[in-house]
């Protein structure tokens, strides 16, 4: 018997939008206030894992047509990154810099390499949050 | 008496509204006989006991330091949406797995219905 639950699918359709949002902005607003690379990923992966319980896992994989250990990867290949780029300066492993830049739109912001280095920690936390759920969710 | 006063007044007022309808809530949990009727009171109640709480602090923000909380909205809108679906699942899963209605109940529709779809699957 196919179940109908289209209160849970359209409610998730309009909350998605609202998680996604504070993910985000938890990622950004991670300098200067709680947040950051770690607990925005874990929200964004929280998103994703929604999607994946409320539909089906091969829907959602063909959205998002990402390979997550592939994200994980990606995420450390980041976070060292910006710590192999201190020595292009001449300066010790994962020195940040930061510095004031006129925007067009935004005005004076202040731009970190940290931010770069939190990117990929959160970039981890999905790829690892998102492949552990898919693969303890298959049937062996 | 000015008027942040008053406007603090009325936050104060709202979380303390919303503070006695959680312990409303979780006399009815306690109390009410089987699952449906608990997440009746667990649902409905609780999520405006936690409505009027965010309210309250809200407002209280606004007229206190006057800092609009964006994440508070949010958090009310989420809330409000979230929370009966939940209680919906919740009831539902356990409608589909046979949990008992309370003696005193007179009429269960959704049986016929359920039953009704199950015969005409089964032909």
């Amino acid at each position: 018997m196919k179940i109908n639950n289209v209160i849970l699918k359209t409610v998730t359709k309009v909350v998605i939008y609202i998680i996604l949002t504070l993910a985000v902005y938890l990622f950004l607003a991670g300098h200067n206030s709680p947040g950051g690379g770690f607990i925005g990923g874990l929200v964004l992966s929280t998103a994703f894992v929604l999607l994946f319980i409320v539909y089906d896992i091969e829907t959602i994989q063909k959205a998002l047509p990402f390979d997550f250990k592939k994200v994980a990867a990606l995420g450390a290949f980041l976070a060292v990154g910006t710590g192999f780029g201190s020595f292009v300066f001449d300066v010790p492993f994962l020195t940040q810099a930061f510095g004031y830049f006129n925007l067009p739109f935004f005005g004076e912001v202040e731009l970190t390499t940290v931010t770069i280095f939190e990117l990929g920690v959160a970039l981890v936390v999905v790829g690892v949050v998102v492949t552990i759920i898919l693969s303890i969710s298959e049937d062996v | 008496m000015n008027v942040s006063t008053i406007a603090e007044f009325i936050a104060v007022l709202f979380m303390l509204i919303g503070a006695i309808m959680a312990v409303i809530s979780a006399i009815g949990i306690i109390r009410f006989p089987d699952i449906y009727t608990r997440s009746h009171a667990g649902t409905k109640s609780s999520t405006l006991a936690v409505l009027l709480t965010l309210l309250g602090a809200f407002l209280y923000f606004v007229t206190t330091i006057g800092f609009v909380s964006v994440r508070l909205l949010l958090g009310i809108i989420f809330v409000f949406i979230t929370s009966p679906v939940a209680g919906h699942l919740i009831t539902r899963a356990a409608y589909r797995a046979k949990v008992k209605l309370a003696d005193t109940t007179i009429e269960d529709e959704l049986a016929d219905v359920l039953n009704e779809k199950e015969r005409s699957e089964g032909k």
